[in-house]
């Protein structure tokens, strides 16, 4: 710093006054801060500053800098996106982000049940909404996504049973079974079972063959991840007559007119509440959520929180706490703790503000309307020469996959061909379905309108 | 819930007016009547009753409260000069020092009164007195006013004594089992020590008041107990003979193990099954040289003050942990009870200065299933 | 100049020093959100679809077996915008964000600024609006904040590669246990099977290598705080697969053995994975590889200052020596002559440990704290953090029955772990009663993890974001209540008093009979006591 330049006094830091340094300096009787540095060894403090580029000081030239940088991207509002394939475009009513931009929630952490009472309420509201959605009546406080969620079931089912083999169903996003094979290395036998090429959903007799009385958990998601609904009936009986626990992952918005696990037989459910409020982020906007009947065998398996209703010592109060805060499953030899932290509150508090907003009609017209869309895509994509909708009999509800084989174009290229014309296409499947040749993944919800179906037709019809 | 408002809660009190009595004058200890003697002779005084008001002087919530107490010096005077009242009082004779009968007679008609909780003020003699009239028939919490206080059921003081009974008025608190130890006071003040673990008081135990918001702490101590046997139990060596020492956390593979064996005392086991109960220094001696393959002991720390050895299982004599090896003693203790030790090292004082200096430096802890903790063991008591 | 008894001023101070606040906090008496349906009510209005594309499905329940149609709506309630949003607001205001109050009461949490430009950016449609799964043509900008925010974690760690996938702290700590185990597995190290921890790191090291099937030895701290470097001795062994440990951990208190620790654990091949939870106090002083660290974890909800979210979104940064790139979550961003792109091709790698790439938009914000601040403003955060610790820790040490143990005499970091031991002894009265009784004058206070090593604990951390005013406001606050506690102990033992409710009766939460975790079961369990 040279002599004639002053000291930067930060404004996110009200004591980098020299004034203020000083003041305290005396206070606590020291020379300089290098005191309070003293047990640091010589030779691990660091010479000089840091090699960062120089700083933007003022908030203006910081805005204008990030900005640059974020008018590099192009969003899905600039183009029209099919994308789908766990991270979800739909509407996001204003009061979601007027909710979830209030500083009080932004700000919090981990206050009482007292002084953060707002906090508290909102999230078992958030639960109690959900419980409504899957008829469950345990949901846990969120965790950091619809994949954590999966994994933590599978652990949860293992402990509950006492047994370790778990078969998960192979049409699942294929990062989801990563995930799932590091989350469980330890404690879980994990066993793939293949997808029927026909039906696009999990193979029933393959599972028949996989299926033992050692068997803890079958796990498959519904709809699952080329879009096809499941017969959540079939595969649960199954599971259930081996004595083995259905746990299943469903989209949360497909629940206005999708049955709810619970009702054919799931006993865990789990999820991603993205869908519910939560813009796309480029997958930050992901929360997951873990539910069950309120079995207390079940309840004491969960590793995260669970909020639950009380009375205080005012008449008609409510109070909001921990339930069942020792949990523990020792006796199945295996600490049931996992780890829990800092994961997605924010989000759960949205997911309740979107699901107070929606109501029962809104939930119900919202999975009408994207399940129209898809009938109606699916018809008009099957009609464009060489485009092949592979599992078209089967029921889809915002995704299914679209084939290209026939168009004698890799989907790498017609997606590149697509976004020159301001179209996000489906997501390109060929790596990892190699079966499905050059196939991609199509979404569409309640944000497409006809024209937006037609637009994509007409531009694909230009690009075959 | 409306329970509170119901019928008001009602609480017995004891007091041991000659608690402490010989602490101040060198005793040792108040237990036996020429002890007493003695010690108001060397102008020592009772601390029960002083002590007592403190804790009923902080007490929060008197009214929902209805208290049993007994006459005169071993309760109704405290209570009176509290400023509260004593609704139902026990008869005392005011002629004579009164003894651990009355203790326990008291204690035995409190119980029959329907009390839902015993508060006495006293040491570790009184505490035994408690033991053997109550059991775990009622919930009891101690007000530290004797010399000796090793036991697990006192307060750390009469004010947190005081708190924790009006949280358990509330009904904010739960019941734990805690040790009942005591020394023998004529060894004592031989200068020899020798202490025993008796038996376990429920007793009302801090919990958090507020569960913390941040992260969670989500192990009863039973829990803990039963991930300690898991573990445990699974690296039990065939044809290996085990001694097996007192106290809860080892009474907990001896459940998991199913074998009837003492809370007390210390037990054989061999192969899973149980050898001996409850045996003596000469019985364990005879039976490591009976045994042909190694020998295994497996103790826990033993009341407040984080004893290995050397109290509660005199039994375990250092001629035994000679026998033994020092290399083959495991500790299994919950998490809890070490962290309460608020970082004091564990102590040993088996009566052999060279046996303690072996048994120091570092040993390994089973605190729950796959969970050790490197914890320091001392052999200086002060 | 001369004032009348009128001036209102003079009543809000005494020699200079504010008053005591006279506070409470807003308190609507607010129903559960399902006792505000009304039959009918909308929320908002559903596009509907196009003439052409209902026909074309027709009955679309049709389309779906019959086992997979939902036969009931689901029992939300039905209520008008207007009333959602005002049920929400009121339940934000019974809230104490850190934007309110004087935070340092939530020690181990570095509560500090968040900076509102921060999250205006992060609103923005550029960056909510970004589909994970787009071309990476298309997100050019936000990768290449992502790869420059990862040079700065560099530069901060001495590490050689990041990956902000992990969603908050605890996922950061787990990912770096997969590392571990990842790493000895490819060495074939089978027989390492053993973590050390530290009684006073985060409990999140032991439970996550644990979930690896890790043995977990944990140290104690020596009379001077630190973890016992015999104790470490006397666990370490050819088993050892590693250490994971925060430096300074809770106690504030830097180990300045710590390059001991490290070289004792890798002279038997253990890795070693620095918790750097506790970062604020050494940003720009001391970096983990500069110790030989193997691994690290920042928390940007932390030390990066973006917002805590009630809990999160957040980021746990998990950054490694060039050793250990290969067995790194996928995908990596990296830079190809000035184009990002996803690099997912790492076969030895852990896999994933969440959905794509972690939460971007946190990144985003710490990415913008940081480009404000610049080096030298990194160091002033360190500084002044440190220093207000140190001040804050004179005058709360001020006060009857406070005692900060171990390392008597010492300069601590950025945070210390306090006792009230000797004010329980004398009133009875808990520290997490004094924390109930600060929250009726609208402060947070937090004692520390469970179990508690130190008895009755509190842990305060000022950070660079309070000023010396705020501190002495919440040091005379925390003088009051304590005095409270020894001269009405009353007040305190049935505080809170001025929050939002009273005290909760907590039976029902630990009896299934009784708890209830959703309103349809509290519905179910207590149908009786409603109608009285």
């Amino acid at each position: 710093m040279s002599t004639t330049q002053k000291k930067t006094v930060y404004p996110y830091i009200p004591n980098s006054t020299p004034q203020a340094r000083q003041f305290m300096l005396d206070a606590v009787n020291a020379k300089s801060v290098d005191e309070f540095y003293a047990d640091i060894p010589k030779h691990l403090k660091l010479d000089g500053l840091l090699d960062l580029p120089a700083p933007k000081l003022s908030e203006f030239g910081l805005k204008r800098h990030v900005q640059k940088l974020l008018n590099k991207n192009t969003s899905t509002e600039d183009n029209l996106s099919f994308l789908g394939g766990g991270c979800y475009q739909h509407h996001v009513p204003s009061v979601c982000d007027e909710v979830n931009q209030r500083s009080e929630f932004v700000t919090a952490y981990a206050g009482e049940p007292y002084d953060d009472h707002g906090r508290f309420q909102a999230l078992f509201e958030y639960t109690s909404l959900m419980g409504e959605l899957l008829e469950m009546d345990v949901v846990n406080v969120p965790v950091y996504d619809g994949f954590q969620a999966a994994a933590t079931s599978i652990r949860m089912a293992c402990r509950y049973t006492g047994k370790r083999k778990a078969l998960i169903s192979g049409a699942i996003n294929p990062d989801k079974l990563k995930m799932i094979t590091t989350y469980c290395q330890a404690d879980v036998d994990i066993h793939v079972i293949p997808v029927d090429q026909k039906t696009g959903g999990l193979c029933r007799a393959s599972l028949k063959d996989l299926l033992d009385d050692q068997t803890a958990v079958v796990y498959f998601d519904n709809p699952n991840y080329l879009g096809v609904i499941e017969d959540g009936e079939a595969i649960c009986s199954l599971a259930n007559e081996a004595g083995a626990v259905p746990a299943v992952a469903v989209d949360p918005i497909s629940l206005g007119v999708l049955a709810p696990p619970a009702n054919y037989g799931a006993k865990l459910v789990t999820g991603d509440i993205q869908p519910l409020g939560m813009h796309m982020q480029f997958g930050g906007g992901h929360a997951g959520f873990i539910a069950s009947h309120d079995e207390p065998d079940m309840v004491m398996q969960y590793p995260s929180r669970l909020f639950g209703i009380a009375p205080t010592e005012v008449p008609g109060e409510y109070g909001f706490g921990d339930v069942a805060f020792e949990r523990t499953s020792f006796e199945k030899r295996e600490n049931g703790q996992e780890y829990v932290g800092t994961a997605a509150v924010l989000w759960g508090i949205t997911a309740g503000v979107y699901l107070a907003t929606m109501g029962p009609q809104g939930m119900q017209e919202i999975g009408e309307g994207i399940l129209q869309r898809n009938c109606y895509a699916k018809q008009q994509l099957s009609k464009l020469p060489g485009v092949n909708v592979p599992h078209f009999d089967q029921p889809h509800f915002k995704e299914f996959v679209v084939n290209f084989d026939d168009t004698g174009k890799t989907v790498a290229e017609i997606n590149l061909a697509l976004q020159e014309k301001g179209i996000f296409a489906g997501h390109d499947l060929s790596a990892d379905w190699p079966e499905l040749g050059q196939s991609a993944l199509y979404c569409f919800t309640e944000v497409h309108t006809q024209n937006d179906i037609d637009t994509l037709c007409q531009a694909l019809t230009e690009v075959l | 819930m409306a329970k509170a408002i119901a019928k008001p809660m009602t609480i017995g009190l004891i007091i041991n007016p000659v608690a402490g009595l010989g602490g101040r004058v060198g005793l040792k200890g108040s237990d036996g009547i020429d002890i007493q003697r003695r010690a108001r002779e060397l102008g020592g005084q009772g601390r029960g009753v002083e002590r007592t008001i403190s804790t009923l002087n902080s007490l929060s919530t008197a009214s929902d409260v209805e208290i049993l107490t007994c006459q005169g010096t071993m309760g109704e005077d405290a209570v009176k000069t509290a400023g509260l009242n004593a609704n139902v009082v026990f008869p005392i004779s005011p002629y004579r020092q009164p003894t651990p009968s009355d203790t326990m007679a008291a204690a035995r008609w409190m119980v029959e009164q329907g009390v839902s909780l015993i508060v006495f003020a006293g040491g570790d003699g009184t505490a035994r007195n408690l033991l053997d009239a109550v059991g775990d028939q009622v919930p009891v919490l101690g007000i530290p006013a004797g010399v000796k206080v090793q036991s697990a059921v006192f307060a750390i003081s009469p004010k947190a004594a005081g708190e924790l009974l009006s949280r358990f008025i509330q009904g904010s608190i739960r019941c734990q089992s805690s040790e009942v130890m005591d020394l023998d006071e004529e060894e004592l003040r031989q200068q020899r020590v020798s202490a025993r673990l008796y038996g376990y008081l429920q007793t009302p135990v801090d919990r958090c008041l507020t569960q913390g918001a941040k992260t969670r702490s989500n192990t009863s101590d039973h829990a803990s107990a039963l991930a300690i046997a898991e573990e445990m139990a699974g690296a039990m060596c065939p044809d290996t003979l085990y001694l097996i020492g007192p106290g809860m956390t080892t009474a907990a593979l001896k459940e998991k193990l199913r074998i009837d064996g003492s809370l007390i005392g210390v037990d054989l086991v061999c192969n899973g099954r149980l050898i001996a109960k409850d045996v003596s220094e000469r019985e364990i001696l005879s039976a490591i040289d009976a045994h042909r393959g190694p020998v295994r002991l497996l103790i826990t720390c033993i009341g407040g003050q984080g004893f290995l050895l050397g109290r509660g299982n005199p039994q375990v004599s250092p001629e035994v942990l000679n026998r033994i090896g020092f290399g083959r003693i495991t500790v299994l203790a919950t998490t809890s009870k070490l962290t309460a030790l608020h970082g004091k090292p564990l102590l040993v004082d088996t009566g052999s200065s060279h046996v303690d200096r072996m048994l120091s430096g570092y040993i390994p802890v089973i605190t729950g299933y796959r969970e050790r903790q490197v914890y320091k063991v001392s052999d200086s008591l002060l | 100049m001369n004032y009348s008894d009128t001036d209102i001023r003079k009543h809000r101070h005494t020699d200079g020093k504010p008053n005591l606040r006279r506070f409470h906090q807003a308190r609507w008496d607010e129903p559960v959100v399902m006792e505000l349906s009304a039959e009918g009510e909308r929320g908002i209005l559903i596009p509907e679809a196009e003439q052409a594309v209902r026909d074309a499905a027709a009955n679309v329940y049709d389309t779906l077996p019959s086992s997979m149609r939902r036969k009931n709506a689901p029992a939300l309630p039905e209520i008008a915008q207007n009333r959602v949003l005002r049920h929400y607001l009121r339940l934000s205001q019974e809230n104490l964000g850190a934007d309110l109050q004087v935070d340092i009461g939530q020690g181990t949490c570095t509560m500090k600024y968040n900076p509102k430009i921060n999250d205006q950016l992060a609103y923005s449609p550029k960056m909510a609006e970004l589909h994970p799964l787009q071309d990476e043509s298309t997100v050019q900008g936000i990768l290449e904040v992502m790869h420059e925010f990862e040079k700065i974690i560099k530069a901060i760690s001495g590490m050689d590669k990041a990956s902000f996938q992990p969603r908050g702290g605890s996922a950061a700590i787990y990912a770096n246990a997969a590392v571990i185990k990842k790493y000895h597995d490819a060495q074939g190290n089978t027989h390492k099977d053993e973590i050390i921890t530290t009684m006073l790191s985060h409990p999140s090291d032991a439970a996550c290598a644990k979930l690896f099937g890790f043995k977990i030895i944990t140290l104690y701290p020596d009379d001077d705080g630190y973890p016992d470097i015999e104790a470490l001795k006397a666990a370490v062994s050819e088993r050892t697969a590693g250490l994971m440990i925060t430096n300074p951990e809770d106690t504030g208190i830097f180990n300045p053995r710590i390059q001991e620790f490290v070289d004792i654990v890798h002279e038997v091949g253990g890795l070693c994975a620095y918790d750097q939870a506790n970062a604020n106090g050494l940003l720009g002083i001391t970096r983990a590889r500069d110790a030989g660290f193997d691994l690290c974890q920042f928390n940007l909800h932390k030390t990066f200052s973006t917002p805590h979210n009630s809990g999160g979104p957040a980021v746990g940064v998990q950054a490694v020596t060039k050793e250990l790139v290969p067995y790194l979550p996928g995908p990596l961003v990296e830079n190809d002559n000035g184009r990002y792109y996803l690099n997912d091709d790492l076969p030895h790698g852990i896999g994933k440990v969440a959905a794509f790439y972690g939460a971007a938009s946190v990144v985003l914000r710490a990415y913008a704290w940081v480009m404000n601040l610049g080096a030298e403003g990194l160091k002033e955060v360190a500084e002044i953090a440190v220093l207000n610790n140190n001040y804050l820790m004179g005058e709360v040490l001020k006060i009857k029955g406070s005692s900060a143990p171990w390392a008597k005499g010492k300069r601590r970091i950025e945070q210390v772990r306090y006792s009230w031991e000797e004010l329980h002894r004398d009133t009875g009265i808990h520290s997490e009663q004094l924390g109930l009784r600060m929250a009726d004058y609208g402060l947070h206070y937090w004692t520390s993890h469970h179990p508690y090593l130190l008895p009755e604990p509190a842990t305060f951390e000022p950070t660079e974001s309070y000023s010396i005013t705020d501190m002495d406001e919440y040091v005379r606050t925390l003088k009051a209540v304590t005095e409270e506690a020894y001269s009405n102990p009353a007040i305190v033992r049935s505080a809170p008093h001025n929050c939002p409710i009273h005290k909760i009766r907590h039976d029902n939460f630990d009896d299934p009979e009784r708890w209830a975790v959703t309103w349809r079961a509290y519905c179910r369990k207590h149908a009786d006591s409603s109608n009285g």
